[in-house]
């Protein structure tokens, strides 16, 4: 069998296993909710995980184009960075692939197997998904940071105008003929 | 040091923990909690306890009968409020609660169940308030009080907006905020709040606002404003401050002053103010519609509440217009009344330019600015161009406290309906009754608290992006201080390119006025449609 044909015919079987295996790592009511609640508004986190796997499964079935994965990538990736996992723990879904292929791998018939060489291609293609996975995660976290600096910078953005036109754009003189003054 | 994990758990460790609720405990770790309550505000609103702490410390420092002081302190919640006890006892674990929180939505964590949040008081009641709790003990769902559980309280009941989604799926009604509120007022008799809301309701105290702005300041900044009105159409509008015999006192939340996108809300009061030629003043000593008492306690809450009311008897107003404020409706729809009302020195609002009764606030003598705004739409009072606001698409954030505490959906609809072509509502389980809040009400719109917040709005942000890729949706409109504040840094984690605007903004843009020069620029100085091109010959 080829690798091609393998991936397409073990999709629904390996989207299964992954999925189940991300989320029954949440607190055993919370699984319930990611896995049974199917609408997306209402549960989002299980919606998200799900919509990502599946397109970072279909990705890694048509040849892994980065810029295409990426966004997958990012649709899972974006919530882990922000909930209570390490950032270990926050991509460690990727590497979960590898032992789940192994293991449906495993409970095929071994004339339905794929070779030792394509199975080490597909493991190279998800260790190349978790440096995508690396960078989206810290560029989240980046994110964080950046968003937290900005809302700092514009709360005391109006403040500071006012300060600033008194103290260091005297050429608006109208403003400084007013005795505005400066907050401190 | 920090524990390096071995090779092996790396991979196989990537579970959360699973145990028992009452034996797991709180991780303080960063971006979780917020900064504890700085001892000089809390000796300014008078209350017990102020000292210096530090919440991921071992020693919180505690009072050394701490354990009497909070059972003195539910005792007493319990006798004085009826519907605590009756939250207490009904409850029956139905689970129709659990995952309509969006911390916990956003989170997975169990503790922020609404039903788990509860139990963490629920627990401490039934060991010490009912014979079943004191005898059967866990089997009954009964703890002993402990400084951890005191530790846990203040993890959870701060990771909680008070925003009221759960108790709409309540068969029983229960109002799992007002579990947090008795929850914030117990950890306040132990000195244990945090400063992003003891710091605000101290200015407030003080100065009269959030922000510990002063009277002059205060006018001042009010005035710049007229200034960029007058750039961006040429009209100037008179606001007039402190002024007695005036017909209307209007207040709103002070982040409108000194915050973008909030200001260019309070550049749209002005101009509308200005337009219909109210007779109406400003107060720089009630200078804020927020109210973190809310968030502190019934008493802090009464006090700061009293000031709006106070300042509208001493300036002999006729009644009050509340800007685009949150949780000031709350307080004024829920608790106005029953703590300093009834407002009987003003009079029932009339809008006096059509006429209406506002039967409404026939009690707290305050409107809503987009009720009155609403009403002078409905009654083709003002020349609108909603052709003005075509650069943006927008769609509807219910603000929680409006929205739940007060069933406002259809106003602010309306008057966005009427000043925007571009309109378009988020799915119906995340908006009017159902809409998911910010995840940064009820003073946690810290910045040290961004990673829970981003937690606490991945629900909002989640229906902003349908609509952001469904419909193109570029803005995103609210009535509310916070929201507007926060629902910026929200979207730039969650859904970048959506853009967060106050209904009033939008009125502002579209309101044709007597006298005005072209406009080419919105309020924010960003080109209209069509009018790029002549921005930039500008240029």
């Amino acid at each position: 069998m080829s690798l091609e044909k393998f991936l397409t015919e073990s999709r629904t079987t390996v989207l299964k296993r992954w999925f189940d295996a991300v989320v029954d790592a949440y607190p055993p009511e919370t699984t319930r909710l990611l896995k049974k609640e199917k609408n997306q508004f209402a549960n989002p986190v299980g919606h998200n995980l799900s919509q990502g796997m599946e397109g970072i499964y279909d990705e890694l079935a048509g040849g892994l184009a980065p810029e295409k994965v990426q966004p997958h990538l990012d649709q899972i990736i974006r919530i882990r960075a922000i909930q209570d996992f390490s950032p270990s723990q926050a991509v460690a879904f990727i590497f979960l692939l590898k032992k789940i292929f192994r293991d449906v791998l495993g409970d095929a018939h071994t004339d339905e197997g794929i070779s030792p060489q394509e199975l080490l291609a597909l493991e190279t293609q998800i260790d190349s998904l978790a440096l995508l996975a690396f960078n989206i995660y810290m560029e989240c976290r980046e994110k964080l940071c950046e968003v937290r600096i900005a809302e700092i910078k514009n709360r005391s953005f109006r403040l500071l105008q006012r300060a600033n036109l008194l103290a260091e754009i005297p050429e608006h003189e109208s403003e400084f003929k007013k005795g505005s003054t400066p907050i401190t | 040091m920090a524990k390096v994990p071995k090779p092996s758990e790396l991979l196989l460790d990537y579970a959360l923990p699973k145990a028992e609720w009452m034996d797991t405990k709180p991780d303080f770790r960063p971006g979780t909690w917020c900064y504890p309550g700085k001892a000089k505000n809390l000796d300014v609103l008078q209350l017990p306890h102020a000292r210096e702490w530090n919440p991921p410390d071992e020693d919180w420092k505690l009072p050394s009968n701490w354990k009497e002081i909070i059972f003195e302190g539910l005792r007493d919640c319990l006798d004085k409020y009826r519907s605590l006890r009756i939250f207490m006892d009904v409850c029956v674990r139905c689970g129709a609660c659990a995952d309509k929180c969006h911390f916990y939505i956003g989170s997975g964590d169990p503790k922020n169940m609404p039903v788990l949040r509860a139990e963490l008081l629920r627990s401490i009641y039934r060991k010490e308030f009912t014979t079943a709790g004191k005898v059967l003990g866990k089997i009954a769902g009964a703890r002993e009080l402990t400084e951890d559980v005191v530790k846990e309280w203040f993890y959870y009941f701060f990771q909680c907006t008070e925003c009221r989604r759960c108790s709409v799926f309540c068969p029983y009604g229960i109002d799992t905020a007002e579990i947090t509120i008795i929850g914030r007022e117990l950890l306040n008799l132990l000195g244990l709040n945090i400063d992003w809301v003891v710091g605000p309701a101290a200015n407030c105290f003080m100065n009269g606002n959030h922000l510990g702005i002063q009277p002059h300041a205060f006018k001042d900044m009010i005035e710049f404003f007229v200034d960029e009105i007058e750039a961006v159409n040429g009209v100037r509008v008179e606001p007039t401050f402190n002024r007695k015999g005036a017909e209307i006192l209007f207040i709103t939340p002070s982040g409108d002053v000194f915050a973008d996108p909030g200001t260019y809300t309070l550049m749209g009061y002005l101009m509308l103010f200005h337009e219909i030629g109210l007779d109406y003043t400003w107060s720089t000593y009630a200078s804020e519609g927020g109210n973190f008492g809310l968030f502190t306690n019934h008493d802090t809450m009464k006090k700061l509440n009293a000031k709006m009311y106070a300042e509208a008897k001493r300036l002999g107003v006729k009644y009050i217009i509340g800007g685009e404020c949150g949780h000031m409706w709350r307080v004024v729809n829920q608790y106005m009344d029953t703590m300093n009302g009834p407002a009987d020195f003003l009079e029932v609002p009339v809008s006096p330019i059509t006429g209406t009764v506002f039967e409404n606030a026939r009690s707290t003598k305050m409107i809503h600015i987009v009720e009155f705004t609403a009403d002078l739409i409905k009654n083709g009072k003002l020349k609108l161009d909603p052709s003005r606001n075509d650069h943006h698409n927008v769609t509807y954030h219910d603000s929680c406290n409006p929205a739940r505490g007060m069933g406002f959906f259809d106003e602010p609809r309306y008057v966005i309906q009427n000043v925007c072509n571009n309109f378009h509502d988020m799915p119906p389980n995340t908006i009017r009754e159902q809409t998911f809040c910010c995840g940064s009400g009820s003073g946690l719109n810290t910045d040290e608290f961004m990673e829970m917040r981003m937690r606490g709005g991945l629900p909002r942000a989640n229906a902003v992006r349908h609509v952001h890729d469904k419909y193109g949706v570029n803005m995103l409109s609210t009535i509310c201080a916070i929201d507007r504040a926060v629902l910026t840094p929200l979207m730039d984690y969650w859904v970048p390119g959506v853009g967060v605007t106050g209904v009033h903004e939008l009125v502002g843009n579209a309101l044709v006025m007597e006298g005005e020069t072209e406009r080419t620029t919105d309020l924010r100085g960003e080109p209209l449609a069509g009018m790029e091109d002549i921005e930039n010959e500008d240029v």
